[in-house]
């Protein structure tokens, strides 16, 4: 594409995003004493490219908004376009404006890591609230500052619980995780030296208890529960916890909602000794996928083990109190091959977005949110009996998703609701082949209160229709 | 809250300055009045029906103790307040070293916020994604030309983490090949994110001496260079900022003995448009998005880490890929010699758009220029504080140059006292202590977006305090004075750890 | 700084006092300097059985972590409990109360390699360190 940018001259050209003009370059080229700036890249060689690469731009902020308009267009999204159910480890929920314009202050956009405390507070000071409210919501003692999502998070606490343990070998995890948080632990797990031992589940949609302490032994790390599960179902982790403990394992109870523990036991109270999860839900847009937001905490013995970065109260030479980046010697830029994880960042402009998200629902408003989540979901669960042909999959309790049962082929289901303008769940045969009849609902309190019986009425009209030939595909 | 002072002269002491509310804001649990709430829950739409149908007792919770109880106005107050203990970006130059701190162009805010964009679910059907699925492949594309790689996943969540993905490719391609290579080579000069990925992908590390140039000597090398090791890791250009200027004899020494080249993208800035990794013999290389695509470092993330490849690692990227049909594109999750994923769903999408953005405002030429005067302005600095400082290493600087703190030494003054020096001046002090071959290292990355009056300030700042160091130490030991805080006792931090806010006895409860 | 002549050094900083089958462990004033201010100090558990150069544990300063390793065999007997609440003590008395562990050495190792005081003072002061 041709420049059309009027500032350019003989010997280059200049951008609105770089602060350089010809009279800067040629005085610090004089500075400098080289004559052009070609000498400064002589290490390179031929290495030198010839012509500039072939990438689209430069584009005015106009030609951008076009470009990224029509990208936006050629998308149907929840809400705008669509009555969407989905849940499945992502959940969509209000966002209040307040989050967005505190973000976007360039003193909290635009900071590194603060590694220079005194210059940092503000950064510094948040995310010890975003520790503070974890460790408040997990029941447990201390949390980190935050890891880059649920998966790698649940793999660095399966990592973590094997640094505890030191000499034992085994991993016991249940088949109702989550299955991306599954496979990212298969994924770092292949070259380490363990072995993990799935469970499945019983009728009720939980963990199946006796196959659970029949795997647990005194080679077990870790015993890890999702609650509520991938199906939606509240288990707890009591006895998980309980299973566990009585031969010398650690729990750790995983959790993809995390507005679920806003109502419900916490990991800590049910015996947990590392909880770990997504924290998306506190405020952070689906953005398809990311950047979204792992959070751990656990009991104050093992906080050395910790993964990730952790900010510290402590005072000034003047004895007022402060905050920093502490026990940093664990991380990798430290410890190198013996660091405890080699994360870098955390995700601080995530955590930031949820610490005001939670203040702003604070300790009455987010309980009430879940409950209200609790209520549309237990609204679905009443009404499916009324539609012929769904059910609900599994009789155990449920927070703001569930696994629905479908006499028809789930694809042609889906497909078919989708046509109506409905993304009416998350089908559950491509992970779990025993469940191919199946699917997953959530409902929040983002869904108008008109979604659920638009949803209900759609799978009463699919009740109704002609049973499909084998022909179907997905 | 803060205690009211009984007199009006404040911390400072002096009358003219009491203590003033907004500047020593306490945390948001402190703030915290019974009764208050900062948001307007909607109707729950449905007919309520008693909780314990919904949930056996003995799986609720209480309310939990301590959350707080605040209106909006007290968060947008609270954390406006707070934000005003940090230095920005924004306000002047943040010359840390490594890390090209450049400019956050709002228009990529702007378009990451796009609703079509923002709102889509990650399990959604491809064809109801494909404004998203397309910004991907068109974001690839791009990263594949600026690379000269064959592919580039999306994948991974911040560079550390394409780095890990990276290491565990060649992991994979070693496997593949059947055989059993155990070892990972990585100059002493490297990020300590380098030897950890190894470490954590099952290899073993084996350092590698730099020369007298500051970049890799040969010999050492060749030497070390077997058919056990798997793979080297390279930052291009190094840690110093000095370029491996033989860099094609490294790729052939590698490459003889059947290793890989692995190459840090952390330095990026420095050379992006002029050359390309691929065409350095790099096998596979990460990317740091939040640095030299500008996506905003957030006070520690989120960012990404595009990890691209040459031909014969493809198969190995991690799952999955975007690729393209006759119906259109969709995400390709069957790749069966793939890594597999290493996070949930497909990568940072929100920080992806912002990269892309930024790609598009400069195109190929404007991001020629940027390296060009990334270079140019790190150089004008070198040669403005060489009389003041000094220089380690003599080869030439890139993008960024490191001075030590040996002068300074003379007078009792440390690199850590300079840094904290600096902040009276008005600006965040430059990398410091990094890399670890240089003792009290101060490694200062102007990038391309500072002017030439704000280099000539901190130029100024960094005279100025190399006089003091020499005239008045105590006073440089001292800093900073100008701060909301002045030096922190780190070492209580570290001794008797407080990690969160407890409410009954404060900050500082039990353990 | 006197180094005790009645202990033996490592070049990993460390330095042991025998008494007949068991000895005491510490670091030296020397590898505390380097170190920094300590915060925290990782022991073994009694009972634990090592062998020379193995790892019994780490100590951790603000700025750095340093492994520790034994220069003898044995089978640790009693750890330093004080430096659970005061780790700072191995800064301020590295050769007092600042010490480690104490260990019942298993074989009578060649504790040749081993340093005497003097010999260590030069070891440190010519810069090999």
């Amino acid at each position: 594409m041709a420049t059309r940018d009027p500032f350019r001259d003989a010997a280059g050209v200049t951008h609105r995003l770089l602060s350089t003009g010809e009279l800067d370059r040629r005085e610090m080229l004089e500075a400098i004493g080289v004559d052009s700036v070609d000498q400064l890249f002589e290490s390179l060689g031929d290495l030198l490219l010839e012509r500039p690469p072939d990438v689209p731009g430069p584009l005015s902020d106009g030609e951008l908004r076009d470009y990224f308009g029509r990208l936006d267009s050629m998308n149907a999204v929840p809400g705008r376009d669509l009555v969407s159910f989905l849940g499945a480890g992502a959940y969509r929920h209000e966002t209040p404006s307040v989050i967005d314009h505190l973000l976007l202050r360039g003193e909290f956009l635009t900071v590194y890591t603060p590694y220079q405390p005194e210059i940092s507070q503000g950064t510094l000071q948040a995310i010890f609230e975003f520790q503070t409210l974890i460790s408040m919501l997990t029941g447990l003692d201390v949390a980190n500052a935050s890891l880059y999502e649920g998966a790698s998070g649940f793999t660095e606490a399966v990592l973590m619980a094997d640094r505890i343990q030191k000499k034992r070998k085994k991993v016991v995890v249940s088949r109702a995780i989550h299955p991306q948080y599954r496979e990212v632990l298969a994924s770092y797990a292949r070259n380490l030296d363990l072995e993990i031992v799935e469970i499945g589940w019983d009728e009720r949609g939980a963990t199946d208890r006796e196959a659970l302490a029949a795997a647990v032994d005194g080679e077990t790390i870790c015993v890890a529960v999702q609650s509520p599960n991938y199906f939606g179902v509240v288990e707890g982790w009591d006895t998980a916890s309980e299973i566990a403990h009585e031969h010398g394992a650690l729990s750790i109870g995983v959790v993809t909602e995390a507005l679920s523990m806003a109502l419900l036991k916490s990991p800590g109270d049910s015996g947990c000794d590392i909880a770990v999860g997504e924290a998306q839900s506190f405020g952070l847009s689906l953005a398809f996928g990311g950047p979204y937001l792992g959070f751990l905490a656990t009991r104050d013995k093992y906080k050395r083990a910790m993964p990730g970065r952790l900010v510290g109260e402590t005072v000034d030479a003047q004895g007022k109190r402060a905050w920093v980046l502490t026990l940093s010697t664990r991380e990798q830029h430290i410890r190198r091959e013996k660091a405890t994880s080699n994360i870098c960042t955390n995700q601080a402009l995530c955590a930031l977005a949820a610490t005001i998200y939670l203040s702003l629902y604070g300790k009455k408003g987010l309980r009430r949110l879940a409950e209200i989540n609790l209520q549309r979901a237990g609204a679905l669960r009443r009404k499916l009996p009324g539609v012929a042909g769904f059910a609900s999959a599994f009789d155990a309790p449920s927070f703001n998703e569930l696994a629905v049962r479908s006499e028809q082929p789930v694809a042609r289901v889906l497909g078919d609701l989708e046509k109506a303008g409905i993304l009416a769940g998350v089908p559950l045969g491509p992970d779990y082949p025993e469940l191919e009849d199946c699917f997953l609902v959530a409902v929040t309190e983002a869904n108008a209160a008109s979604d659920l019986d638009r949803l209900m009425e759609a799978l009463a009209d699919r009740s109704a229709a002609v049973p499909e030939d084998a022909s179907a595909t997905a | 809250m803060t205690e009211t002072t009984t007199t009006s002269a404040g911390q400072s002491g002096d009358r003219r300055v009491p203590d003033v509310a907004w500047r020593n804001e306490g945390l948001i649990f402190e703030r915290s009045r019974p009764g208050r709430v900062g948001v307007t829950l909607s109707d729950p739409g449905v007919p309520e029906q008693p909780l314990d149908d919904l949930l056996p007792a003995d799986l609720v919770r209480d309310e939990i103790d301590g959350m707080p109880e605040v209106s909006e106005v007290d968060v947008m107050r609270h954390y406006t307040r707070i934000s005003r203990k940090n230095y920005a970006l924004d306000l002047g130059l943040y010359p840390l070293g490594s890390c090209t701190m450049k400019y956050n162009p709002r228009i990529n805010e702007d378009m990451a916020r796009l609703p079509g964009l923002a709102g889509a679910h990650p399990s959604q059907p491809a064809s109801t994604v494909q404004g998203n699925l397309a910004l991907l492949w068109a974001l690839e594309r791009s990263l594949v030309e600026l690379t000269g790689l064959s592919r580039v996943s999306l994948h991974p969540a911040a560079g550390a983490h394409g780095e890990f993905a990276g290491i565990l490719m060649t992991r994979a391609a070693i496997d593949a090949r059947g055989e059993g290579r155990r070892y990972v080579l990585i100059p002493d000069s490297a990020h300590g994110t380098n030897p950890a990925s190894a470490h954590f992908a099952g290899f073993e590390v084996k350092e590698l001496l730099s020369n007298e140039r500051g970049t890799l000597d040969l010999e050492d090398l060749d030497r070390q260079m077997t058919d056990e090791v798997a793979a080297l890791m390279l930052t291009v250009p190094n840690t110093l900022g000095v370029f491996e200027n033989q860099i094609r004899e490294i790729a052939q020494i590698v490459h003889g003995k059947g290793g890989y080249i692995y190459c840090d993208g952390a330095n990026f800035n420095a050379f992006v448009g002029k050359a390309r990794p691929g065409d350095m013999g790099v096998d596979v290389l990460h990317m740091n998005l939040h640095k030299t695509f500008t996506t905003p470092h957030g006070g520690g993330g989120p960012g990404a880490g595009p990890v691209g490849v040459s031909e014969r690692l493809v198969p190995f990227l991690p799952t999955p890929l975007v690729e393209r049909n006759e119906t259109g594109f969709y995400l390709d999750h069957d790749r069966p010699q793939s890594i597999g994923r290493i996070r949930s769903f497909h990568g940072q999408f929100g920080v992806l758009v912002r990269a892309l953005s930024y790609i598009m405002a400069m195109g190929g030429e404007g991001l020629a220029r940027v390296a060009e005067y990334a270079v140019l302005n790190a150089n004008y600095l070198r040669k403005a504080l060489e009389p003041y400082y000094h220089l380690p290493y003599d080869a030439p600087s890139m993008h960024e140059v490191v001075f030590d703190d040996k002068t300074q030494h003379d007078f009792g003054v440390s690199t850590m006292d300079i840094a904290k020096r600096l902040m009276d001046y008005g600006f965040h002090p430059p990398t410091v202590y990094f890399p670890l071959i240089v003792s009290g290292a101060l490694m200062i990355e102007p990038t391309e977006t500072a002017a030439k009056e704000e280099l000539d300030c901190f130029i100024e700042a960094m005279v100025a305090i190399a006089r003091e160091a020499e005239e008045d130490p105590e006073l440089v030991k001292g800093a900073p004075y100008t701060m909301p805080v002045s030096r922190c006792d780190e070492a209580q931090a570290a001794r008797k750890p407080v990690l969160r806010w407890y409410p009954e006895e404060g900050a500082g409860g039990e353990d | 700084m006197a180094y005790p002549s009645n202990y033996l050094y490592s070049k990993d900083h460390e330095w042991v006092r025998v008494e007949d089958d068991t000895c005491v462990l510490g670091i030296t004033e020397y590898a505390q300097e380097e170190l920094g201010e300590i915060v925290f100090v990782d022991l073994p558990d009694v009972g634990d059985t090592f062998d020379k150069a193995d790892e019994v544990g780490t100590i951790e300063s603000v700025k750095a972590v340093a492994e520790v390793y034994t220069p003898v065999s044995g089978e640790v007997i009693e750890v330093n409990s004080a430096l659970e609440e005061e780790p700072e003590l191995v800064n301020d008395e590295p050769h007092g109360d600042g010490w480690l562990i104490k260990m019942r050495l298993s074989i009578k190792d060649d504790l040749g390699e081993l340093m005497s005081a003097e010999k260590y003072e030069e070891f440190i002061s010519s810069g090999d360190a």
